[in-house]
């Protein structure tokens, strides 16, 4: 299929940010992630006015869903590039971006190293031997399954990069960690938890839709909610 | 003591705990957070005699399954310290709280591939993101200790190996290209050669292969680079091969051909006992014997139509939402069509039972090393070998005597990358030429085009490349025999003399006798 692709550029983290638009045929079939390789792999290739395009830099890893590296904004739409077919883009127009939350390193590349500072800021960690139940271990498994690939943080009304809310890519790792927690033995974390996550959500919930791995991410905040706010632990 | 490791997926992980456990600090660096790293891509399980389902199982039937599996190429007391470690290890992680499912006799294990009882833990097929979750919150305790120093967004840009001892690595920053050196002791665990074959794996695009490629450079042995395991299910998507998890069959899916029209289940007739759980190289090449038989259609499937619901729903409901996703094929109502994808490297960076490369000081765990696999790997024991091998290379690493400290002329970085559209031709020619069958003829043609490539070597970082290249196919002519993975058409037969290591480094290539197997009571 015919497609115009415009890309926002940026060449390093403080030069100024320029669209590029280029003209590209690519099969229905493939995603926006294997047509940014294809992109890539063309030696000479040139936008609309005829300038080079050179190397995009944008993250990958996995290609099928599994890592969350390739976040980013789809015709406005924080989602992952892998599961992004361009047959779903009808008319051939792709307008792909940075995540804006974060600060842009490169092009399509943001430093997400911020969610990670925030979950070590959080004590995301069991503080002693899981205690295993079969009544959590299907909420413990959802809250692993996620990515860190920021789509939820991107669509999220309350949380910036520098704030003191840290959003759902904090509370749903942090509920198989307050999954655990008990009278006698609460986890560091449940304290940090009212200050940066429960406070400060708005409870919006975008970040529930906007999942890539679809997460019940209402499930999981509900849930972290009750242990560390509301002292409801499981049994 | 300074330690550095070189990647951030299971392997990594395991040896900057195993560290950390010990008050040892240590530099944790990988080109991209750990949540992208291969080891969440893994899917079926981990392997562990823990004896929970009945069926008399022992660390001896486990010990002889991987070595049977790998064509007795493994050195078996580095398989048996896997083996006899593996519950310990599985008990661990569920002690970090990964969400195994239990029974009253404790861990749930199913049927993997070659093995005769079920000893594979797992969490649906999404086994390796549940590890790697909880051994990133554990990791984190110690990096909020300030024992473990991320440097994620960092690339290997120079080893520092001086009278064959490494002291040292530079590292790249992929955001400010500003280059860091640290002296001291260097773990690798950097993943699979995929970068060999870009587009035709099942892995991740960043393990490149650049690290072996280094390696090679620098007087490090590698070993067995022509054993590479064409996983039987996979299915091509766009830029990629997809996984059908080896647990489709350990749950009850069948291969089949249409054979005058009428499905085949081949595997089901051909080998009575484990039928469609055979390990996976004698699967794949079934496959392709099958579909090049005049009376046989040109394609297999996997038909899972047969499993029960409430296994669809308990043990591989992520699996059929990757199905349908992808492929838009229900998996229970329709058979899927699969075919053999390149999905395990059983060769890598040589290294001994105790994890120690041909360099002192420096080390290899995970599938960059060739450890614990022989011939052919088995399913659920990657994931094993991974956080074992991380154990184990952790463990050597701190009692070794310390290195000498980078000196300030070798510190100088070497920044350069493989274009894309290099990769991609050195790609093609392997992907040609190291099929699951080879020649002789075939492998001569592969080295004369990659010989043909040297001239469009750009830089020092795509003629190491071309050299691992030249190096996995100079393996694969050297080894004169079919065995395990590797199958050679003018060979067809395993040779006795044959069953030996082959060792390459960047001025030979030789084969080198497996230890002798100790007794278990020395090796406990």
């Amino acid at each position: 299929m015919k497609l115009l692709i415009e890309i926002l550029r940026q060449a390093s983290r403080t030069s100024a940010p320029y669209k590029q638009t280029i003209a590209y045929e690519a099969p229905p079939e493939d995603t926006v992630a294997t047509l940014l390789k294809r992109l890539n792999s063309e030696e000479k290739l040139t936008d609309t006015s005829k300038s080079p395009v050179g190397s995009i830099y944008w993250q990958c890893s996995c290609l099928q869903k599994k890592c969350g590296a390739c976040a980013m904004r789809i015709n406005g739409t924080p989602r992952l590039a892998c599961d992004a077919k361009l047959g779903e883009f009808k008319r051939g127009r792709l307008v792909l971006e940075p995540l804006k939350k974060f600060p842009t390193v490169r092009d399509l590349i943001v430093d997400r190293g911020v969610m990670m500072e925030n979950l070590k800021a959080i004590h995301n960690w069991l503080e002693q031997s899981a205690r295993q139940s079969e009544k959590t271990v299907d909420l413990r498994y959802d809250a692993s399954r996620c990515l860190q690939c920021g789509c939820c943080l991107e669509v999220c009304p309350n949380f910036t990069a520098d704030g003191s809310f840290y959003g759902a890519a904090a509370f749903v790792p942090a509920s198989r960690i307050l999954a655990q927690a008990e009278k006698d033995n609460p986890q560091a974390l449940a304290a940090y938890y009212k200050e940066n996550i429960f406070s400060g959500c708005g409870k919006s919930l975008s970040c529930h839709h906007i999942c890539p791995a679809e997460i019940d991410v209402e499930h999981k905040l509900a849930n972290a909610n009750a242990v560390a706010v509301w002292k409801r632990y499981f049994r | 003591m300074s330690i550095t490791i070189i990647g951030a997926g299971l392997a990594g992980l395991s040896a900057a705990l195993t560290l950390a456990e010990q008050g040892v600090s240590c530099n944790l660096v990988s080109a991209q957070a750990s949540e992208r790293a291969q080891s969440v891509m893994a899917e079926g399980g981990i392997n562990a005699s823990l004896d929970t389902m009945g069926e008399d199982d022992a660390v001896t039937y486990h010990f002889e399954d991987t070595m049977r599996g790998g064509v007795n190429l493994a050195d078996p007391n580095a398989v048996w310290g896997l083996c006899q470690n593996a519950p310990a290890v599985v008990r661990r992680l569920y002690a970090l709280g990964v969400p195994f499912s239990t029974n009253e006799r404790g861990i749930v294990q199913r049927n993997f591939g070659g093995q005769k009882k079920k000893r594979t833990a797992f969490v649906k097929s999404s086994t390796g993101k549940m590890l790697m979750t909880a051994l990133i919150d554990e990791v984190r305790k110690y990096e909020a200790g300030g024992l473990v120093r991320r440097f994620a967004h960092h690339r290997v840009s120079a080893l520092h190996i001086e009278s064959n001892a490494c002291r040292g690595v530079t590292v790249t920053d992929d955001y400010t290209n500003e280059a860091l050196t640290f002296s001291g002791s260097v773990i690798l665990a950097c993943g699979g050669m995929n970068g060999l074959f870009e587009g035709l794996t099942t892995g991740t695009t960043q393990n490149t292969a650049d690290v072996a490629a280094l390696c090679l450079e620098n007087g490090v042995e590698l070993a067995n680079l022509e054993f590479i395991q064409y996983h039987p299910t996979t299915i091509g998507i766009s830029g990629k091969r997809l996984l059908v998890s080896e647990a489709a069959r350990g749950e009850g899916g069948r291969l089949f051909v249409r054979k005058n029209g009428k499905p085949w289940y081949f595997m089901e007739e051909k080998y009575p006992e484990l039928k469609n759980l055979m390990p996976r190289d004698v699967v794949s090449a079934e496959m392709t014997a099958v579909t090049a038989m005049p009376e046989c259609e040109n394609q297999v499937y996997l038909d899972m139509t047969g499993i029960a619901r409430d296994v669809w729903k308990t043990r591989l409901s992520d699996l059929r939402e990757q199905l349908v996703h992808y492929l838009h094929i229900d998996p229970a109502k329709a058979p899927v069509p699969v075919s053999p994808g390149i999905h395990y490297f059983m060769g890598g960076i040589w290294v001994d039972e105790q994890h120690r490369t041909s360099a002192a000081n420096l080390y290899a765990a995970g599938e960059c090393a060739c450890q614990y696999h022989g011939a052919n790997r088995l399913g659920g024991n990657s994931l094993l070998g991974a956080v074992y091998g991380g154990m184990v290379a952790a463990q050597t690493a701190m009692s070794d005597p310390e290195t000498d400290r980078v000196s300030p002329e070798q510190a100088e970085e070497q920044n350069a990358e493989v274009s894309p559209s290099f990769r991609a031709r050195v790609s093609a020619v392997l992907g040609a030429y190291l099929k699951i069958l080879r020649s002789e003829s075939g492998l001569r043609q592969a080295l004369e085009e990659l010989n043909a490539l040297s001239a469009a070597a750009g830089n020092p970082a795509e003629v190491r490349l071309l050299r691992l290249a030249a190096a996995t196919v100079n393996c694969a002519l050297f080894r004169k025999e079919s065995r395990g993975a590797h199958r050679r058409t003018d060979y067809p037969v395993a040779e006795r003399g044959c069953q030996k290591q082959t060792i390459v480094t960047n001025t030979e290539i030789f084969y080198r006798e497996i230890p002798e197997r100790r007794s278990h009571e020395a090796i406990d």
